[in-house]
């Protein structure tokens, strides 16, 4: 026999302003196995708990409805609640007085009724609820860190550093990633390789780090602190143990003429190449889409000179299989090509370049050795034109959202450049300056009043060439909308910030969402910023839309943080709120005839096939099984199943009917 | 396939050179049209600016009887013409309360089933096929192909060519031998209706477009919009006082150039009608 108590919360004036909180607990007392109904102006506050406790031991109660806010708030408030009052936590349930009818109602007798309602819903289900424990499942302790840029650096040098076992998976020859190529670094004008590389020797040297470099995630199984991860080791065409990193055969590979992507395509690599001086690990790989050898079945001019016969042309792939607990994908952003915006002329004219190619430009060991000069003829331009927003905030022709990080390095290279060449005009169009940073702000205008760039608050409508000059033409918004032609030698586009290529693949593998741009999204825009709608994978840097540095790092430690934290427990406690398959005695073994629709639909690869063997080891039933370590309760199985053999612990068939039949039924 | 044809008020009157070339290449390659009966003004830029339905309701009326005589393809060379056919054309796809009140206006049915081409997309579709073929003097000059605002625009109604960069026009070109050149003032604004009421303000935004295409040693202008045309050609004696220049480079109509390099007379594709004197043939 059913013992319900039901506890009606004022929620300050919050539920009481609007709905008669008295009417709804004294009606819900009159109702068949309510045992005990009451009110009180704050249920959350310590009092309010102690009531309910109370009420459990008293009252002797076998189900417990508190009427207050979202569950979404407060259920485990009160489910700890009734736990330490000696009933199971999943015998108590919440009915949505608040969000569902308080605050969007006015007051009249109508809301009080539907309160009525509301309550009554919940009271049927939990006359059905049963009695769940928890879920515990192991955890394996190794974290993989996809992406070896500086986000995914921290990450795993953070866990690691923690006494647990990294992985990390980079798909290109080195690490380093994007900030491998920057000059030099807003606020502070540091050198970016000077403060990277030394991480990037600590990763190599750590001993609880396994660097894997041009390797990529091949598939993704199983679930957090179990994840079952296939990765493809690309075969670089060399013994890495034997080889010695000399360089030689680099020197004499007769293919130089490759654009070189460190350079984005500034400059020329060969064949077999190390991406750049300082890269980690600094052995060479062989590109095997334009090596001679490859193309043409003969050269291995490399495998001559090589001192210590270190390169292996027939070298396969090589499929790994890790076991893994915790993920953190950091595997970072790219830069918008300008040919979607044809009136800039990015492609047409040789003296137009994206902000990444500045940079190399402007970088010491770039392929102009730092020197501000012309692509075109090695000039040194005397008037630049910096374009901010080339495709950002832009929803007809490029992207809606702001790229974040172009304003302060578009203000950087404006002060580099005038750094490198002082009798230089520099001009930068801007929508707006968004400098919200730490010495952000004092950065940019540092910029404009001690090195004198010319900031125009316009957008440029065309870019083209005449007489071997850049024509700029644009707007000037501050002195009355009046048109503005710059001649310029050299015009810089700072282009939007986008998913990187293959994010949505990668994605789709790790079973986490992305939003609308194929950024990786996190699982709440505020209160959960590192963590995905997956348990056990996490995010970092820009991955998840363009970040700066500074961010990149703080959210690397954020996630290193998340992965320490799961690494903390041996055993991971979850919701029993999973899918089941009924099991019968033989030789029925379950009503499940084994269809396994339920299997192409579940969006979380949750089931499994068990197999039934008579006493001669015959498979004689082969039915459905929910690994519940994966299933994430959606409920989809249940829906589709034919022969109604899956039930949702917590939200069974019956306790949904009972609801709706609450609903239909007078009282 | 019944092709029709909107002349609208340019070709009949300014830009009688463009009608007579387009109906002289549309002879040489064994095409018909037919011209609209009793057709009415497209609105030009004066209707849309002062009353919305009275804007569509003339163009309706156009593509309405062009349906009731069976036309299934309607070539409109005006450029103006060209896009507030098509404008109304997708206003009233998009709400049909809106195209029954408009058949009301106008007292007839209007379905929207005819084709409208723009004078490049007729060329594509039924010169340049058979162009190789008919081609015995090679367009061997350099020219700066001229669109101007409505050829491309809007383009998330046309979706027709690049709307900054546009290239079809610089794509017949080169196939009729010529070079395009690298130009850009493709789109820039050539001054369009106010050649009337402000011929300073032509004077100075047609000059500009002028001025580039002659200092990249292009030996004509091509367009394929009357409006343009009456602008960087008409004009031409204003645009040099206000330059205080001589400009010299001729202006001419993608259907001219057409007309040359397949043989036709300068005469019969109406190059004797211009204001500046086109040397080249």
């Amino acid at each position: 026999m059913a013992r319900i108590g039901v506890f009606i919360c004022h929620c300050g004036e919050n539920i009481s302003a609007t709905v008669d909180c008295g009417k709804v607990a004294e009606t819900i007392g009159k109702l068949k196995h309510v045992a005990y109904s009451t009110e009180y102006k704050y249920m959350c506050s310590d009092p309010g708990q102690t009531l309910i406790k109370d009420a459990i031991k008293e009252h002797k109660l076998t189900g417990v409805v508190v009427s207050a806010c979202s569950p979404r708030m407060h259920e485990p408030t009160f489910r700890k609640a009734c736990a330490e009052a000696g009933l199971n936590p999943f015998l108590c349930e919440m009915a949505n007085l608040r969000e569902h009818c308080s605050w969007v109602h006015e007051k009249n007798e109508l809301t009080t009724q539907k309160a009525i309602d509301i309550v009554r819903t919940q009271v049927e289900k939990v006359k059905l609820n049963s009695a769940l424990q928890p879920i515990k499942v192991p955890v394996t302790k190794t974290a993989m860190v996809i992406g070896g840029g500086i986000a995914g650096i921290q990450a795993a040098l953070d866990i690691a550093n923690t006494g647990h076992k990294v992985v990390m998976i980079e798909r290109s020859p080195s690490i380093g990633g994007h900030m491998s190529q920057l000059s030099e670094t807003f606020p502070t004008l540091d050198c970016s390789q000077c403060i990277l590389t030394p991480r990037m020797v600590e990763v190599a040297q750590h001993p609880n780090i396994t660097l894997y470099t041009y390797a990529e995630v091949e598939s993704v199984e199983g679930f957090i602190g179990n994840f079952k991860v296939k990765i493809r080791k690309k075969a670089k065409s060399l013994d890495e143990k034997i080889c010695t990193g000399c360089g030689l055969c680099t020197t004499k590979c007769p293919q130089k003429k490759i654009p070189n992507e460190f350079e984005q395509g500034m400059g020329m690599r060969p064949a077999i190449y190390v991406p750049f001086p300082q890269a980690v690990p600094n052995r060479p790989v062989i590109d095997k889409e334009h090596c001679t050898y490859y193309i043409k079945g003969k050269c291995k001019i490399c495998e001559v000179v090589c001192p210590t016969k270190a390169i292996r042309f027939d070298q396969p792939d090589e499929i790994l299989d890790l076991e893994i607990g915790a993920i953190v994908v950091a595997t970072g952003f790219d830069i918008k090509h300008a040919d979607f915006f044809p009136e800039y002329g990015y492609g047409k004219y040789k003296d137009i370049i994206d902000g990444l190619q500045f940079e190399r430009m402007a970088s010491a060991s770039g392929p102009t050795s730092g020197e501000i000069r012309r692509p075109s003829d090695g000039q040194v331009p005397k008037n630049i034109v910096f374009i901010a927003c080339a495709g950002s905030r832009d929803p007809a022709k490029g992207i809606a959202y702001c790229s974040k990080i172009c304003c302060m390095y578009t203000a950087k290279h404006a002060m580099l450049y005038k750094h490198k060449v002082h009798e230089g005009r520099a001009h930068v169009f801007y929508m707006d300056i968004r400098s919200g940073g730490k010495n952000y702000d004092e950065f940019v205008r540092r910029a404009i009043e001690e090195d004198h760039v010319n900031y125009i608050r316009g957008r440029v409508s065309t870019v083209f060439e005449r007489d071997g000059k850049l024509i700029v033409k644009g707007v000037d918004t501050l002195l009355g909308a009046q048109p503005v032609e710059i001649v310029a030698d050299m015009v810089v586009l700072a282009t939007a910030g986008v998913a990187n290529a293959g994010a949505e693949d990668l994605a789709q593998k790790l079973h986490v969402s992305y939003d609308q741009h194929k950024f990786f999204a996190e699982a709440h825009p505020k209160l959960k910023p590192v963590e995905t709608n997956t348990a056990g994978i996490f995010l970092a840097g820009a991955c998840q839309n363009p970040k700066d540095i500074p961010d990149a790092v703080s959210q690397a430690s954020g996630s290193a943080v998340k992965v320490a934290a799961l690494f903390s427990q041996d055993m991971l406690t979850r919701e029993p709120l999973v899918a089941v398959v009924n099991r019968y005695a033989p030789p029925m073994y379950s009503t499940c005839v084994g269809c396994f629709l339920c299997q192409s639909v579940c969006p979380y690869q949750a089931i499994e096939r068990e197999e039934f063997k008579n006493r001669e080891g015959k498979v004689v039933k082969t039915v459905a099984k929910i690994n519940e370590g994966l299933c994430q309760g959606c409920g989809t199985c249940v829906a589709l199943c034919r022969s109604k053999s899956i039930d949702l612990l917590g939200y069974s068939n019956n306790q949904v009917h009972a609801e709706v039949m609450a609903l239909l039924n007078e009282y | 396939m019944k092709t029709g044809i909107y002349p609208g008020c340019s070709l009949t009157g300014s830009a009688r050179d463009y009608n007579e070339s387009v109906f002289a290449i549309a002879e040489a390659f064994g095409l018909e049209f037919i011209q609209i009966p009793d057709w009415n003004c497209c609105g030009a830029t004066a209707a849309h600016n002062l009353n919305k339905e009275l804007s569509l309701a003339l163009p309706a009326r156009i593509l309405a009887i062009a349906e009731k005589n069976g036309l299934d393809e309607i070539i409109v060379p005006c450029a103006a013409c060209y896009s507030r056919l098509v404008v109304t054309q997708h206003e009233l796809k998009k709400d049909p309360e809106l195209k029954n009140r408009i058949c009301e206006v106008i007292e007839m049915d209007y379905r929207g089933t005819s084709v409208i081409l723009n004078v490049i997309e007729w060329i594509d579709k039924y010169i340049v096929p058979k162009l190789e073929e008919k081609i015995v003097k090679p367009f061997n000059y350099k020219v700066a192909c001229y669109y101007g605002c409505l050829l491309v625009r809007p383009n998330k109604i046309l979706n027709y060519d690049r709307v900054e960069d546009p290239q079809t026009l610089d794509v017949v070109m080169s196939k009729l031998g010529a070079t395009a050149i690298d130009y850009p003032y493709k789109t820039e604004c050539c001054g369009a209706g106010l050649s009337i009421s402000r011929t300073d303000i032509v004077s100075k935004l047609s000059g500009k477009i002028i001025e580039d295409a002659e200092h990249r040693g292009a030996d004509a202008i091509v367009v394929a919009c009357p409006m343009c045309h009456s602008n960087l050609d008409m004009r031409r004696p204003d645009i040099n006082k206000y330059w205080d220049t001589e400009f010299k480079i001729p202006v001419i109509f993608v259907t001219q150039a057409i007309g040359l390099a397949i043989g036709l007379s300068p005469q019969k594709v109406g190059l004797r009608r211009h204001f500046v004197e086109v040397k080249i043939s």
